[in-house]
């Protein structure tokens, strides 16, 4: 916060400022606009102005719920919840070396190892496990062994980010007294980083399997088994009213899971 | 981490989490039935998974010798559509959420204004994006506009709610000190408040801008535009090299969107 040169009156900014701001939302705003333009040259107004008849439609199918299709949900709900769990376990389970491999101080190698965990790393967080289950689902077949490693695959790259930051910021102090009481590689590992990163290890794991379970959800979407795939068919069928049923069911499920995932949270850090 | 002190001297290492040796037993017990459970009710067709291995190396071959030229034209269109639609729904769900974020910190609102927007904000996040897609592309039809209405109602969730959190740890030595000059509530936020949490404003926007365009790259599977519909084509037919590149497009976009942001956060704080 400048005071204005040689003015008397006090101003929040110099006018140098005032002027680079003023250019930096300039262009912000160009830039929307002609985006704006570019991505509603192809929208069918008449579509978008018919959109609230539309909608009191669907939700005048979506209303009363078909209660009745509720029994038919227990087993895809299982499914889901073991696509979360088995694939975070997976997920995590690969993440480990991973990590240790990508942490600036316990990399065997800077040039060569870590370059190379850290593409995994990106390469696993940048495709959604949507993707990835649509291409799993076209390489193994539908079912759920492509959801789980769908979830797999996209929770490496999470855990394994979040986990290498953790142990960069260790104290490096207890590395050096383990290390000098002569303990080996893994002892060292094992006694001086593992008990500071545990913590957030689990953490990390538990916020994981939080996410997953919201994203299992959907999986079926593509074929990956789960509450998805009844989603799929109700949708292909127009059963709104099953369609609300299952939206309620996954609602349930996330909450449920944020709970769980937030007290284990609390539990361990 | 206390050890026992015993008479003896050998030194027993304590357990680092879960000290209960009761509520270790148990979690432990309750896992392992629960991992039995789960995995003998994945049904794994493991002929089908053997059949898929040569498409999994097709794939993979797809992916280190990508073909950007033959399907040039539809890549293209999807990937605009995907930029366009982040940079848009990015703006617009800035501008929708910092009004609600306001509304929705305790030390600002008023008890009333304060529920709504909390409500506003907990609808926006328990639904993910694909399921709000669906509703969208039902209502709006086809196209990326259904899109840019997904990606603006999900970032007003996760905007305002870190918003508001962030104007709630604002520094009330401040807000005090302004308030003492006779400052409206108006000036309180733009004095007090605003120079507080613009930083982290714009970092979030930009973490969202990150987010919205992977997402974008997703909702286009059912319908909602961008090159999620083009790379779910690319796959239905097949086609792995077309698959790979735009997978290859994919993570390019997100490197450089994510290493944009994380330069000019830093800038910014």
């Amino acid at each position: 916060m400048m005071p204005g040169a040689d003015a008397q009156t006090w101003r929040f900014r110099s006018p140098k400022q005032h002027l680079m701001r003023w250019t930096g939302w300039f262009w912000l705003i160009a830039l929307t606009v002609f985006c704006w333009n570019l991505m509603t040259e192809n929208t069918i107004w008449a579509f978008v102005a018919d959109a609230p008849r539309q909608a009191s439609d669907i939700g005048g199918r979506m209303l009363p719920p078909r209660w009745g299709y509720l029994s038919d949900l227990w087993q895809p709900l299982w499914d889901t919840l073991n696509i979360a769990t088995l694939g975070t376990l997976i997920g995590v389970i690969i993440a480990i070396p991973v990590a240790f491999l990508a942490a600036g101080n316990t990399t065997p190698s800077r040039h060569f190892v870590r370059p190379l965990a850290l593409l995994i790393i990106v390469t696993s967080r940048s495709i959604n496990s949507l993707i990835w289950a649509l291409l799993l689902v076209a390489i193994i077949g539908p079912g759920l062994l492509a959801g789980i490693i769908a979830i797999a695959l996209r929770s490496v790259g999470f855990v394994a980010k979040l986990l290498y930051e953790a142990i960069e910021e260790i104290d490096e102090n207890q590395v050096e007294a383990i290390r000098a009481t002569g303990a080996s590689g893994i002892q060292v590992i094992d006694y001086g980083i593992v008990p500071q990163i545990l913590p957030a290890f689990c953490g990390i794991s538990v916020f994981r399997w939080d996410i997953n379970i919201r994203e299992s959800t959907i999986l079926g979407l593509v074929g990956a088994g789960g509450l998805g795939l009844q989603l799929q068919s109700s949708l292909s069928t127009l059963a709104w009213n099953q369609v609300t049923v299952i939206f309620l069911v996954i609602l349930a499920t996330v909450i449920a899971s944020e709970w769980v995932s937030a007290k284990v949270r609390q539990a361990v850090l | 981490m206390s050890g026992e002190v015993t008479s003896s001297r050998t030194w027993k290492r304590p357990p680092v989490l879960l000290k209960n040796p009761a509520w270790r037993w148990t979690i432990l017990s309750g896992t392992a039935i629960y991992l039995f459970l789960a995995i003998s009710s994945v049904e794994v067709d493991w002929f089908r998974v053997y059949e898929g291995l040569e498409r999994g190396w097709r794939f993979i071959q797809g992916f280190l010798t990508p073909d950007f030229s033959s399907r040039w034209r539809d890549i293209q269109t999807g990937l605009i559509e995907s930029l366009t639609m982040t940079l848009t729904s990015t703006v617009a769900g800035v501008l929708i959420s910092v009004p609600i974020g306001i509304g929705a910190a305790r030390n600002l609102a008023p008890a009333p204004v304060y529920m709504i927007c909390r409500s506003i904000i907990t609808v926006s996040r328990s639904f993910q994006e694909i399921i709000i897609a669906i509703l969208l592309v039902a209502m709006f039809g086809f196209g990326p506009f259904a899109g840019f209405l997904t990606l603006t109602f999900a970032s007003i969730g996760f905007l305002s709610k870190l918003l508001a959190e962030e104007i709630e740890d604002c520094d009330s030595a401040q807000i005090e000190a302004i308030r003492a000059t006779g400052a409206g509530w108006w000036q309180v936020i733009n004095y007090a408040i605003q120079p507080q949490v613009m930083p982290r404003l714009i970092g979030l926007s930009l973490y969202r801008l990150d987010i919205n365009f992977r997402e974008s790259s997703v909702i286009g599977i059912v319908g909602a535009g961008g090159v999620g519909a083009t790379l779910n084509t690319a796959i239905d037919r097949y086609e792995y090299d077309s698959a790979g590149a735009i997978l290859i497009i994919i993570i390019a976009i997100v490197l450089v969107v994510e290493y944009s942001s994380s330069y000019i956060r830093r800038w910014v704080q």
